[in-house]
């Protein structure tokens, strides 16, 4: 909300600058965004007196004058019908601009010199008079600047009022926190008017039919008004908080709301058939045009007012074009009302009006200031159209607000929330200052009864926050709560994945954040079947854009997406990793299942192009290493990575299932060609997808040391040469699961070559193994190990076929 | 006798200094040394002379005889020395090429932001919880004192799945969650994404929060004034200052925005900070008695305060960055940065 200085002052004495003005309202809670100097559209006019006047020798309508700023005479060519010697005039000098962009220069005018031009309102745009020069009052002084003198200079603040404080939405309102702030008096205007003779009664009726959603309609009837433009010092007052000048019908309306908070409305009384109003709620489908032209189709529950046959308002947001103030006017019926904050809220929304109004009222209005500001919007309408107010008010309200009153305060509480020392008299002197009755009761705890326009009072720690706000938040002094000791929750959590993250740091992988909204074309794109759950997915009711409409149901998608940008942009190489929550819709009413993956991806060079290394492709194989050191680092044991080959998104020849403890924890493998295509990546990458929560509950911190070997290891390399579908894993399974019967002894199996082309047939592969022996309880001889060694051997060419390569101990 | 041991004790010298090869050296110690050593040969030659000079010819001899020793070993040990140096010289390499290095990965900056955060707190005794991102209108906003059609709702553009159901606007319903659960005392931290329906140099539509609650008996306003300052100097550094503005937020009475003096201009005023020199940092104040009430605690025997933060802006701020949207963006040559 914009706040004129100049319009406050009406209300309030400011006698600090306008930075401190800013500063103390923010530091209420009264946030000033930004505080404008504004002034009129015109620089180096100044005030001067016309001394005397001759006759143009060359032109009858033109006259020279000879014109004084108290320092020196000008001569000035003028053509103003109205020139007159002695009189006060703007004189724009030889330097001067106004209004338009016009400089004024030296000038002979019909071989007259003319060193300046003397101004009418309309030129220096400060009035609507365009018939002759502007004649200034006598008193002032001659020389100063026109701005000066007319105070035609403004600072204008730009507040951010909370929705809890609707009383700061007015002039008043901000008065008053500056009054209370700096110890002065509010001024609020004074309303005397008179009222004509007849009586309001005669002329009309208001009729509630709702009064649960309009609790109070006032109304007063003005006739014999004449419609024209509104005075200058009321335009500039609007203007300044950023509203248009209309008529001085209208803009008495917006005045009295930006002055005291209460929106108005002024319907042509001749426009209102059976002369009274109704208050309803629409019917549903009912068409209705607001004063913005525009028509609408009204919902049931919304509020509208009506004359004896069709609506002429929405209740609180707009009026309606059929009844508009019109140039030809002459009798008006002038409405304030209270109305139902969330009926209103929420006609305002279904409709998509934000009006000025419907902001007051949606946030509450002081429910006893109504009458209030139908008389000042009288007064002034009288004032400015000659118009008869009628005798007496309409005065429903049927729906009475009950007002807070007695709010229990106890000295003790407030120090007791704020970790203050405060005095019970400071105390009082606050709410005092805030318009508030304070008594005490029989415990010497105060009652504080709250005006009415505090709506947000209700409650003691409403009167502490008062208290805390005026005493100043910098003036509360800072302390540290005592140590005592909550329940530790949930850290462990944290814990386990900083140590994933940790790992992924270490195995080069950067972390990367997405949006968790993507698009629905994701788990096309992925090739997910039909049945699979990561289709069910959440849709969002307004989403930004169809590109984010819906909720991920994985990561992968995400990281495909981040490599191709960053491909496109010149970063080929990438071992990113994202961890983040996903999504699976539950059904309507549901929460979604929400589960807490990690997934990464690896794609281009395994190294970045250095003197080192051979320059290779990632492979499979990187990312396995990452997954297998990070299963590792979590202390998970049993782990097997599963061959599959139907995961949709996966080449179907290089993928599996990450198994820990006998469940699927998620998956990895290469990304499918014809997902990399429609993704638009030329290059293969790698991706696996984990599921975080399942990690966390395996990740064990129990570690009990195992006593170093005494005794050394022996240890037999073979190469078998076997079917290229015989899976390293199952050799090395195999191998473990005979070594059993032999006691202890054979400790490790490990694949440490893998081999196929030249020398190897078609088909087949040579899987070069080493097995390693050890016992804790003496060095093993050779004997002991051949005998193991040449049964377990035997075993693996039995069940497999395989072809021993060569041997050697 | 004696000029013919001088005699060859000089030549010996004479022959040593001018060799520089072991093989040299070698052949000295044969020609004198040696079992046909000229020195040998000398020595067994004393008993041809009057048996009153032997004694002191005899120390001559072997004087001379371990001199020449010595000599030749020091020079042979030279000599050696010399040659490994010799021949790990010609091992040398350019140290200056680059290592070979697998290089470490980075967090996301707002991961980092985020830990250090949850550190700072967690040295306080904070617990760090988390909550769903998906979440009931009931814990966003109604149990947070903020009633369907409440003026307070204009503060949060709401991303909405159906009525009852939203994408969180901020961490905050998590302290509901947790309350709902646990009996005071409650010190939590919980971080988390964060949805509201905006995007603009400034804003994302997805953005990250801290929500931190602590209750117990007689927590006051003072304290929460004392945790955030110790909390914001320990980000932003001991010096920096800090301003407490009342504000409004449905769940929280007194509440208070946090300002810290701008890390751009040090206050002066800058484009950052809009001139004023304070930047908004976070949201705070005292839990309301409605908050209590919902999850059944007294409030006349606990008190609490809560406080939140977007964790963009204080990344913003940290790094200098001025588009949030850059986090988002993922491009390696941002993310490297950090």
């Amino acid at each position: 909300m914009l706040v004129s200085l100049k319009w406050l002052r009406d209300y309030v004495d400011i006698d600090i600058s306008p930075g401190e003005v800013a500063e103390k309202l923010s530091m209420a809670g009264i946030e000033v965004e930004s505080v404008d100097e504004t002034g009129p559209d015109f620089t180096d006019v100044v005030v001067a007196r016309i001394l005397s006047i001759r006759p143009h020798p060359n032109a009858d309508k033109l006259s020279l004058c000879e014109v004084s700023t108290g320092d020196r005479t000008y001569p000035v060519v003028c053509g103003a019908p109205n020139v007159a010697e002695g009189i006060l005039v703007p004189f724009a000098r030889v330097g001067a601009t106004i209004p338009g962009g016009y400089s004024i220069k030296h000038s002979k005018i019909r071989g007259e010199l003319s060193e300046g031009m003397l101004c009418s309102e309309e030129e220096l745009e400060i009035g609507n008079d365009a018939s002759g020069i502007m004649v200034l009052p006598s008193d002032l002084n001659l020389g100063e600047d026109l701005s000066v003198a007319l105070d035609l200079r403004d600072v204008v603040l730009d507040v951010a009022i909370t929705p809890n404080r609707s009383d700061c939405l007015s002039m008043v309102g901000i008065a008053r926190e500056i009054a209370a702030m700096t110890g002065k008096r509010v001024r609020y205007p004074e309303i005397v008017f008179s009222e004509g003779t007849e009586d309001i009664r005669d002329i009309t009726s208001v009729d509630i039919i709702r009064p649960d959603l309009c609790p109070r309609y006032t109304a007063r009837v003005v006739k014999n008004i004449k419609i024209g433009f509104s005075p200058q010092w009321m335009k500039r007052r609007l203007e300044a908080v950023g509203l248009r000048a209309i008529n001085n019908i209208v803009d008495v309306t917006n005045f009295v709301m930006m002055e005291l908070g209460q929106p108005l409305h002024a319907f042509d009384f001749r426009f209102l058939e059976e002369g009274r109003i109704v208050v309803r709620g629409a019917r549903e489908g009912e068409e209705f045009v607001s004063l913005d032209e525009k028509e609408r189709v009204m919902r049931a529950d919304t509020l509208m007012i009506c004359d004896g046959v069709k609506p002429v308002a929405v209740a609180g947001i707009m009026g309606g074009l059929n009844s508009e103030v019109e140039e030809d006017t002459e009798t008006i019926l002038l409405e304030s009302a209270y109305f139902n904050p969330s009926s209103i809220r929420k006609s305002s929304r279904t409709l998509g009006m934000s009006t000025d109004a419907a902001f007051r009222f949606e946030r509450g209005i002081d429910p006893e200031g109504v009458t209030r500001a139908l008389d000042r919007a009288a007064q002034l309408i009288a004032d400015l159209s000659g118009g008869t107010v009628c005798k007496g008010y309409i005065d429903q309200y049927p729906n009475k607000l009950e007002a807070v009153r007695n709010v229990p305060l106890r000295v003790n509480r407030v120090n007791e929330i704020l970790g203050t020392e405060l005095g019970a008299t400071e105390m009082e002197g606050i709410l005092k200052a805030l318009e508030m009755d304070v008594t005490v009761d029989e415990k010497g705890n105060y009652l504080v009864t709250p005006p009415t326009f505090r709506i947000d009072i209700f409650r003691e720690i409403d009167l502490i926050e008062e208290i805390a706000r005026i005493r100043g938040y910098e003036n509360i002094p800072i302390s540290l709560p005592s140590l005592t000791v909550a329940e530790k929750i949930g850290d462990e959590k944290k814990t386990v994945a900083n140590k994933i993250m940790n790992v992924f740091n270490g195995y080069g992988y950067s972390e990367v954040i997405n949006y968790s909204f993507t698009t629905p074309e994701s788990v096309n794109m992925l090739e997910l079947s039909q049945g699979d759950e990561c289709r069910r997915m959440v849709r969002l009711r307004d989403p930004l854009s169809e590109d984010m409409s819906v909720m991920r149901t994985g990561l992968v998608y995400g990281l495909l997406e981040t490599a191709r940008k960053n491909i496109n942009v010149g970063n080929p190489d990438l071992k990113i990793f994202e961890r983040g929550n996903i999504f699976i819709d539950s059904g309507s009413g549901k929460l979604p299942r929400e589960r807490e993956k990690i997934a990464a991806l690896i794609t281009g060079a395994r190294y970045r192009k250095s003197w080192h290394f051979k320059e290779l492709n990632a492979d499979f194989f990187d990312l396995k290493g990452a997954v297998e050191g990070l299963l590792e680092a979590l202390k998970i044991a049993e782990v097997e990575f599963r061959t599959v080959n139907d995961i949709s998104f996966l080449h179907p020849g290089r993928s599996c299932l990450v198994v820990a403890n006998e469940k699927v924890v998620g998956s990895m493998g290469e990304v499918h060609p014809k997902v990399l295509e429609s993704v638009d990546i030329g290059e293969r990458a790698v991706v696996c997808e984990l599921d975080l929560s399942l990690l966390m509950e395996f990740f064990s911190d129990d570690i009990l040391y195992r006593e170093i070997p005494k005794f050394p290891s022996v240890s037999r390399d073979v190469a078998f040469v076997v079917d290229r579908a015989i899976k390293g894993h199952d050799m090395v399974k195999m191998a473990l699961e005979n070594g059993e019967g032999a006691g202890t002894m054979l400790e490790d199996v490990s694949i440490f070559d893998v081999y196929a082309g030249k020398g190897i047939p078609e088909g087949m592969k040579s899987l070069a193994i080493r097995f390693t022996y050890r016992s804790s309880g003496k060095t093993l001889t050779d004997d002991e190990v051949n005998k193991v060694q040449d049964r377990i051997v035997g075993e693996i060419v039995k069940t497999t076929g395989a072809k021993i390569r060569g041997a050697e101990g | 006798m004696r000029e013919a041991l001088d005699e060859l004790q000089k030549k010996a010298e004479g022959e040593i200094a001018s060799a520089n090869k072991i093989e040299e050296f070698l052949a000295i110690r044969t020609r004198y040394l040696g079992r046909k050593g000229l020195l040998t040969d000398a020595l067994r030659r004393l008993k041809d002379v009057p048996p009153d000079e032997r004694p002191a010819l005899g120390k001559l001899s072997n004087d001379i005889k371990e001199s020449i020793a010595q000599r030749l070993d020091e020079a042979l040990k030279a000599i050696q020395s010399r040659e490994k140096y010799d021949a790990l010289h010609k091992e040398e390499i350019d140290v200056t090429l680059p290592g070979r290095t697998l290089r470490y990965g980075k967090l996301h900056p707002i991961t980092q932001v985020d830990n250090e955060i949850c550190t700072i707190f967690s040295s306080l005794g904070f617990s760090i919880v988390k909550g769903p991102e998906v979440e009931l209108d009931y814990y966003n906003f109604e149990a947070l004192n903020i009633p369907p059609d409440h003026p307070a709702r204009d503060m949060h553009d709401t991303f909405y799945v159906e009525d009852t159901i939203v994408l969180r606007t901020h961490t905050s319903p998590v302290q509901v969650r947790i309350m709902e659960k646990q009996r005071p005392p409650v010190r939590i931290l919980s971080p988390g994404k964060v949805y509201r329906p905006d995007s603009d140099i400034s804003h994302t539509p997805m953005f990250h929060q801290v929500e931190g609650l602590l209750v117990d008996k007689g927590v006051t306003f003072g304290d929460l004034k004392g945790v955030l300052t110790y909390f914001l100097q320990e980000i932003f550094g001991k010096d920096t200052k800090l301003r407490f503005r009342p504000s409004f937020f449905p769940f929280t009475e007194p509440s208070a925005e946090v300002d810290i003096q701008c890390v751009m201009c040090g206050g002066s005023g800058c484009r950052v900070c809009g001139q004023s020199g304070w930047i908004e940092i976070l949201g705070s104040g005292m839990v309301d008695p409605e908050v209590f009430k919902v999850v059944g605690y007294d409030a006349e025997e606990i008190s609490g305060f809560a406080f939140g933060l977007g964790v963009e802006r204080i990344a913003m701020l940290k790094y200098g960055i001025s588009d949030i949207r850059l986090f988002f963006e993922n491009d390696q040559r941002f993310l490297e940065q950090f």
